[in-house]
């Protein structure tokens, strides 16, 4: 059984006299210990879509299932107490701004319930989770970005969830904070075995932390599947476009015009062969480089390439024949890089 | 300058000003703080949105509010007398100025939990937190340096209007000043009234703001 399963879900969402289907029967499994990516450019759907593992939206059709649970067949109170078993986090931290760093841990525990003895002294284990021990009188306006998403992860940990949903955590945070958090994701989901649902824009989020990855274009789910795979050979539009960061893109496009462009992935096992040098020597014609560059995808570096090949299709079959059989992945590149 | 008399009837005004002003913000807010509260919450984007509660809520406010004070006190007379037992007095102008009060602190209140920022509520339901727990430890917490701002601002509108009201026999230093500065043509005893008036409001905004400062953990 699944932790999270996603069932045909539709949201509609009705703007005056306008329908706008956010969502569009989408179909999705989380297993037990993931860290799950779900990666769309923004106003792809992707926000909603956590907010209904959660039912802070609820859906128009289809199910959501928390450990077989259809949340649609709770009560008020069954579907309360379901959410402080799910814990979230948030781009904007969202903190209480007028409680310290420990009574905002304490929080969710207040509302459970609990004695605020028994409170204070989880809190005081998840800071030490989060490395920020000394700061549990400090406000959240004395804190940086990066020490404020701590928080909210310890806050968003003392219930005890079994899962850990990140409505674009990082999004607000520079890429060394960026890099901080998402170790710390990874430590909590070895650590606790916690099912993480990561949302984001950035690829790299997702090459990072995640095991599986949810592409949704348009309120469709594009791709599905273990990230490496989609990362080697990336089946969708929607999922080309995020690999590339068409919008990182440094060179002027004019520069990076060529006949036929292909992407290469190297595995760990294929980065020893002088690869782009060999295939030069092999055909004697000329190959452009017009994009290179080096990713840490599941704690594994991966090189990404982007050739420009010469002239002719049948020499440019043969050459992407003569790659495949090295054992890297191909797949062509159309329009501009 | 002044014999015993009229400075005893002074402290007597002080007094009375002081007792209507702090009491009938009380009560307003007795009255003004949970209509606040079901205006937020039934507001568009609130916790549980409702366009008829909203409405008759939203109605009620705006009608009272466009009644002049001084009008509001007269037409409530009747009323006054039924509750109080008599219509002039300092007791018997609490009654018009928690009326009058009460729909203006339902609006500072409504405008105080409406700048709560949306995604600290979104993180509390979250969490699985009820509406209730929601109003009472979220909003109300998180907005509490607007409120007390808010109840600041509210003490003295009712410390000028509590004055206002010595034009038709109400009691304090305002009917102070109307009796002797404006019929009797003591221009030095309405002075003083007017000094003390003008001192009282100064300690009430004072206090009230230095309060707002001391609980604020937001800029620090």
């Amino acid at each position: 059984m699944s932790e999270i399963e996603i069932r045909d879900l539709t949201k509609r969402f009705q703007v005056k006299e306008h329908t706008v289907t956010a969502l569009d029967h989408i179909n999705l499994s989380v297993e037990k210990g993931d860290i799950f990516g779900i990666i769309g450019m923004s106003g792809a759907g992707k926000s909603t879509l956590v907010r209904s593992i959660n039912y802070l939206e609820q859906p128009t059709e289809g199910q959501v299932l928390i450990d077989g649970v259809d949340l649609a067949t709770l009560n008020d109170k069954e579907l309360r107490k379901k959410r402080s078993e799910i814990g979230m986090i948030f781009q904007g931290f969202n903190l209480l701004e007028q409680k310290n760093v420990l009574d905002n841990i304490c929080f969710p525990l207040e509302i459970a319930g609990k004695k605020k003895k028994e409170a204070v002294q989880r809190a005081r284990e998840l800071l030490k989770t989060v490395n920020l021990e000394e700061k549990e009188k400090a406000y959240p306006s004395q804190l940086s970005g990066g020490q404020k998403q701590r928080v909210a992860i310890a806050r968003a940990l003392a219930t005890n969830p079994k899962i850990l949903l990140c409505d674009e955590a990082t999004s607000a945070l520079d890429p060394q904070t960026t890099e901080s958090i998402l170790q710390l994701l990874k430590e909590i989901n070895e650590k606790y075995g916690i099912t993480i649902v990561i949302i984001t824009h950035q690829m790299s989020v997702v090459t990072r932390v995640c095991r599986k990855v949810a592409i949704i274009d348009n309120g469709v789910l594009a791709e599905a599947g273990d990230v490496d795979k989609v990362f080697e050979d990336p089946k969708s539009d929607a999922a080309k476009e995020l690999i590339l960061e068409k919008k990182a893109e440094y060179l002027p496009v004019e520069d990076l015009k060529a006949d036929r462009k292909i992407r290469i992935v190297f595995q760990d096992n294929s980065s020893y062969e002088p690869l782009v040098a060999n295939l030069i020597l092999n055909f004697g014609k000329p190959v452009n480089i017009l994009k290179a560059d080096t990713k840490n995808v599941g704690g594994k570096a991966r090189g990404e390439m982007i050739l420009g090949l010469p002239e002719g299709e049948e020499l440019q079959n043969r050459m992407i024949e003569w790659i495949k059989e090295r054992g890297i992945s191909v797949s062509e590149v159309r329009g501009d890089v | 300058m002044f014999d015993d008399k009229v400075i005893e009837m002074i402290l007597v005004g002080i007094k009375d000003t002081l007792y209507m002003t702090l009491v009938s913000t009380a009560f307003g807010y007795v009255l003004g703080l949970p209509l606040g509260i079901v205006l937020n919450i039934t507001r568009k984007d609130g916790l549980k949105p409702n366009k008829i509660i909203y409405g008759i809520g939203d109605f009620i406010c705006n009608i009272v509010r466009s009644v002049p004070f001084l009008i509001l006190l007269i037409l409530l007379i009747p009323f006054t007398r039924f509750l109080v037992g008599q219509s002039y007095g300092s007791t018997a102008t609490i009654v018009p100025l928690v009326i009058c009060a009460a729909p203006y602190i339902a609006r500072v209140v409504e405008a105080s939990l409406n700048e709560v920022d949306a995604g600290v509520i979104e993180a509390a339901r979250a969490m699985g937190a009820s509406d209730l727990q929601i109003i009472f430890k979220v909003l109300l917490v998180e907005a509490r340096v607007s409120l007390f701002n808010g109840a600041t601002i509210t003490t003295g509108i009712l410390l000028g209007y509590s004055a206002m009201s010595g034009t038709v026999g109400g009691g304090g230093l305002g009917d102070i000043a109307v009796r002797y500065g404006y019929y009797r043509w003591q221009t030095d005893i309405m002075i003083v009234t007017v000094l003390l008036l003008i001192i009282i409001f100064q300690i009430i905004q004072h206090v009230g703001a230095g309060f707002a400062r001391h609980i604020d953990h937001r800029k620090r």
